[in-house]
């Protein structure tokens, strides 16, 4: 599968960049052949996003080339990328609400005949130009904005997940429509987490693992579990090592769950969702980006509300209007994205104790020393690094982190629903956060953790949950929950299923082969 | 990733307290310093302008002039807390003024004050439920009532035009009256007031919350707080002091009229946003907002000394508002 250089559509070689200490890619390459669809395909944090807005313009590698049809390229701006003929579709549709159609095709230049064209290609017949693209439907809007990048006939179209939360029968006519482009001299790459996509309408697939380019794979029967192999890398020896920390704990018998969720939905994201979490557990959930876990959290955390489905607490029934509500039913949400949760001009102090002044006979007076012993306690707690409490925004990502946690922390919690605490924040931090929420549990609460590192399951949790396409499809036992396992429930392939190792051993080979080729180009 | 994101920068050999690094630092965290430097440099340049002008009597005048100013400030200040403002603070003040004034001849100025505070509440209540239930932007919302209240006291007029009425002599007295003709009456309103609002902001749950939901409306109602609930009560706060500040505006110009305290308002919006709260909410404090109160009054003291004709003075007075405020969000921002 050596490609020389000349007949590639677009190539990316030795791509790197760095955010501070973080290293977003280390060394990612990409070669997409004219008429390919070519998946790009990595498991959460491996640089995928990273990878697509360079190549889109939006972010500068450190190092690194990037060549359309043999010719090497600067891109500087999405709008630069345009006219270098690389065009995306991400799933968020990129048309500006208030005006309507027809104007959004003129701002981005877009002729109306082939757009019409394309539109009844993706069987969008009864589209009515001069509407607001406000009051299109979102999955429309989606097709629309397909159909707009098809129309310009760009030599590379990148499409950014774009079928998730897309209804069926428009991803298939999605699906339908890129499988023709093959064969052409254009190109696709595609993104997806949906595996059956990828076999269904890929000739080739890149996989992305840590910043770097570990292998490209042939789509053919079967190959998805080489492509699971390839983004675990080694997970898959490090299979034997003991968790530490997660304790398995059984629940007894006849326990009452302290929340129960039943076939909750919520838009076309949640659909029928169902699980049970006990007092005294730590249960995980897992999930690839955009399979209804925001939704599920902010329905527990009480803002938003679910269109079917109901919610038990203690074995009663809850509806909640408002966060408050979910508060006083003892289930308190810690948000990976810290700018929501906190008062950045404010202290530290002011930021833990806000949960206390918020019901309307706490308006009063302040005890001031009673709230000093407990912020301090759940400082204490947390290890907050205070030295900068004057106004949150001048501490560290970790420390605003446990900041938010010790907000809770401090009341006394009973159910404690955590989205990725961890996200974007340092080891050591990471590992005081699984402690604390193991103490949590030992004492009696019960916690939810969603989290997008699968390592983190087997390090803090009892029990896991896999969620996909807007349900539970897999309960993991702790034991069981190592990364290869959680990443194929999280894929919807059967856990059960484990590759033979000569396979396994054929991919990684085949990885280094890859690498060496990538190697070779760039001399 | 431990520990400060903006750590203090390495003390350099030279006297740390002549850099310029180490005076926006103090500016920062004692952002009233530099208003009070400024308050003292306008004194003295009134004392350079007109000698001998500074005195004891001059002082009881500033204050007496500064009183309703503050008050109308702060509720300028405790909206713009929340990210919001009261713009119907002027109506709301003249018209309260105005009831007192045709009502006290016929029912004796306990109900008519009474009357006032309860008819401003009601106005205030409505403000609050439109910005806080119906979502409207404060903006809007206090420009509306306003108005609403505004000719509903004109009305009023029509309605009353057979009574004399007139400012009653209380509050003559405690809008105008001095101890010794220094200390003016107006404190013993003022003083206690200013009180609650600073121990308020700071020590109580309800103060807590205003800067909370200015801060970040998505973090205080994740943590349980409904904001209308803070938002009604503060908008209803606000048209009760602007009331008290009408009877006082009342009081001082021995004057009772639907226009009033109408020239209040963009001063006093001035005076709050010069005292450093931030007009987006979430920063700042009553205390700068009384010196803001002070420099404005020492401000149009002074242009009115120096003799130019109305005209002149206004557009120099729009000028340097502008300008202060523009300085001192600068030298306090963060570095």
């Amino acid at each position: 599968m050596t490609v020389t250089g000349t007949d590639l559509l677009l190539e990316a070689t030795g791509v790197s960049k760095t955010y501070g200490a973080v290293v977003a890619l280390k060394s990612a390459s990409l070669a997409v052949r004219p008429g390919e669809v070519h998946a790009l395909m990595g498991a959460n944090g491996a640089g995928k996003s990273t990878l697509v807005k360079i190549l889109t313009g939006a972010v500068h590698p450190d190092t690194g080339t990037i060549a359309v049809r043999g010719r090497e390229r600067v891109v500087h701006s999405p709008a630069e990328a345009r006219r270098g003929g690389l065009v995306s579709v991400y799933q968020e549709p990129a048309l500006i609400p208030d005006l309507d159609i027809r104007s959004n095709l003129r701002l981005t230049e877009t002729p109306i005949e082939p757009f019409r064209h394309w539109l009844r290609e993706l069987g969008l017949v009864d589209l009515d130009l001069s509407s607001m693209a406000r009051r299109v439907p979102l999955a429309s809007l989606r097709i629309i904005d397909l159909a707009r990048a098809l129309a310009i006939e760009p030599d590379v179209l990148m499409l950014d997940e774009m079928t998730a939360a897309l209804p069926a029968n428009l991803t298939e006519k999605v699906l339908e429509v890129v499988g023709r482009l093959r064969g052409g001299d254009r190109s696709v790459i595609f993104i997806s987490h949906r595996l059956i996509e990828i076999a269904a309408v890929c000739d080739r697939a890149t996989v992305l693992r840590e910043g770097e380019t570990v292998g490209v794979v042939d789509v053919t029967e079967g190959s998805e579990e080489r492509i699971v192999e390839l983004m675990l890398g080694q997970a898959v020896e490090a299979l034997s090592a003991q968790p530490e920390g997660a304790a398995g704990r059984q629940i007894p018998a006849g326990a009452t769950p302290r929340l129960t969720v039943r076939g909750l939905s919520h838009g076309t994201k949640l659909h029928d969702a169902s699980f049970e979490l006990y007092p005294g557990e730590v249960l995980g959930v897992v999930a690839l980006e955009g399979q209804g876990q925001d939704e599920l959290f902010n329905i527990l955390a009480g803002s938003e509300r679910p269109s079917e489905g109901e919610l038990l607490v203690d074995g009663s029934p809850v509806s909640f209007r408002h966060p408050a509500d979910a508060i006083r039913a003892g289930l308190v949400y810690v948000a990976a994205d810290r700018a929501e949760a906190l008062l950045m001009q404010r202290s530290v102090r002011e930021n833990i104790a806000l949960p206390f002044t918020t019901r309307i006979r706490s308006w009063g007076p302040i005890d001031l020393s009673g709230e000093r012993k407990r912020v301090d306690t759940a400082i204490a707690t947390l290890q907050i690094d205070t030295r900068a409490r004057g106004e949150v925004r001048r501490l560290s990502g970790g420390n605003q982190q446990k900041v938010t946690i010790a907000r809770w922390v401090a009341g006394g919690v009973r159910t404690m629903l955590c989205f990725d605490p961890t996200r974007g924040i340092d080891i050591r931090t990471k590992s005081q956060i699984y402690v604390l929420l193991r103490d949590l549990a030992a004492s009696g609460a019960a916690v939810l953790l969603y989290t997008s590192e699968l390592k983190e399951v087997q390090l803090a949790c009892d029990r896991a949950i896999v969620i996909f396409g807007g349900r539970v499809v897999a309960e993991i036992a702790v034991e069981d929950a190592d990364e290869p396992a959680l990443l194929r429930a999280a894929y919807n392939l059967r856990s059960d299923a484990r590759m033979p190792e000569h396979l396994a051993a054929e991919a990684v080979a085949e990885a280094d082969a890859a690498a060496e080729a990538a190697a070779e180009a760039d001399r | 990733m431990s520990g400060v994101a903006s750590a203090p920068s390495a003390p350099s050999a030279r006297n740390p307290w002549l850099t310029a690094t180490a005076w926006r630092r103090l500016f920062r965290d004692r952002p009233i310093l530099p208003l009070l430097a400024l308050l003292a440099l306008l004194v003295a340049l009134s004392e350079l302008v007109r000698p001998g002008i500074v005195n004891p009597n001059w002082a009881g005048f500033i204050l007496r002039t500064a009183v309703p100013l503050a008050i109308l400030a702060g509720c300028q200040t405790l909206t713009m807390l929340t990210g919001g403002i009261d713009l119907s603070v002027g109506a709301v003040a003249s018209g309260s003024g105005f009831l007192v004034a045709t009502l006290v001849g016929d029912q004796g100025l306990a109900v008519a004050i009474l009357a006032a505070v309860v008819v401003a509440s009601l106005a205030g209540l409505l403000t609050g439920i439109g910005v806080g239930v119906f979502r409207v932007h404060p903006l809007i919302m206090t420009l509306g009532m306003g108005l609403v209240v505004f000719g509903l006291a004109n009305w009023w007029q029509l309605v009353m035009v057979q009574t004399g009425g007139g400012t009653p002599d209380e509050l003559r007295w405690i809008g105008s009256g001095s101890f010794m003709g220094i200390v003016p009456h107006s404190l013993l309103v003022f003083v206690p007031l200013a009180l609650v609002i600073l121990v308020g902001l700071r020590r109580t749950g309800y103060g807590r919350l205003l800067y909370a939901i200015g801060d970040n409306p998505v973090a205080a109602r994740l943590s349980g707080a409904r904001a209308w609930q803070v938002i009604v009560l503060l908008y209803v706060i606000s048209a009760v002091m602007a009331a008290i500040a009408g009877f006082l505006v009342s009081g001082l110009t021995n004057v009772a009229s639907v226009t009033l305290a109408d020239s209040y308002v963009l001063p006093s919006v001035a005076a709050a946003v010069i005292g450093g709260t931030s007009i987006m909410g979430g920063r700042g404090g009553y205390g700068g907002t009384i010196v803001g109160a002070l420099i404005l009054t020492v401000i149009i003291s002074l242009l009115s000394s120096l003799g130019y004709p109305e005209a002149v003075r206004q557009v120099l007075f729009g000028a340097i508002i502008v300008t202060v405020a523009a300085a001192y969000t600068r030298i306090t921002a963060e570095s």
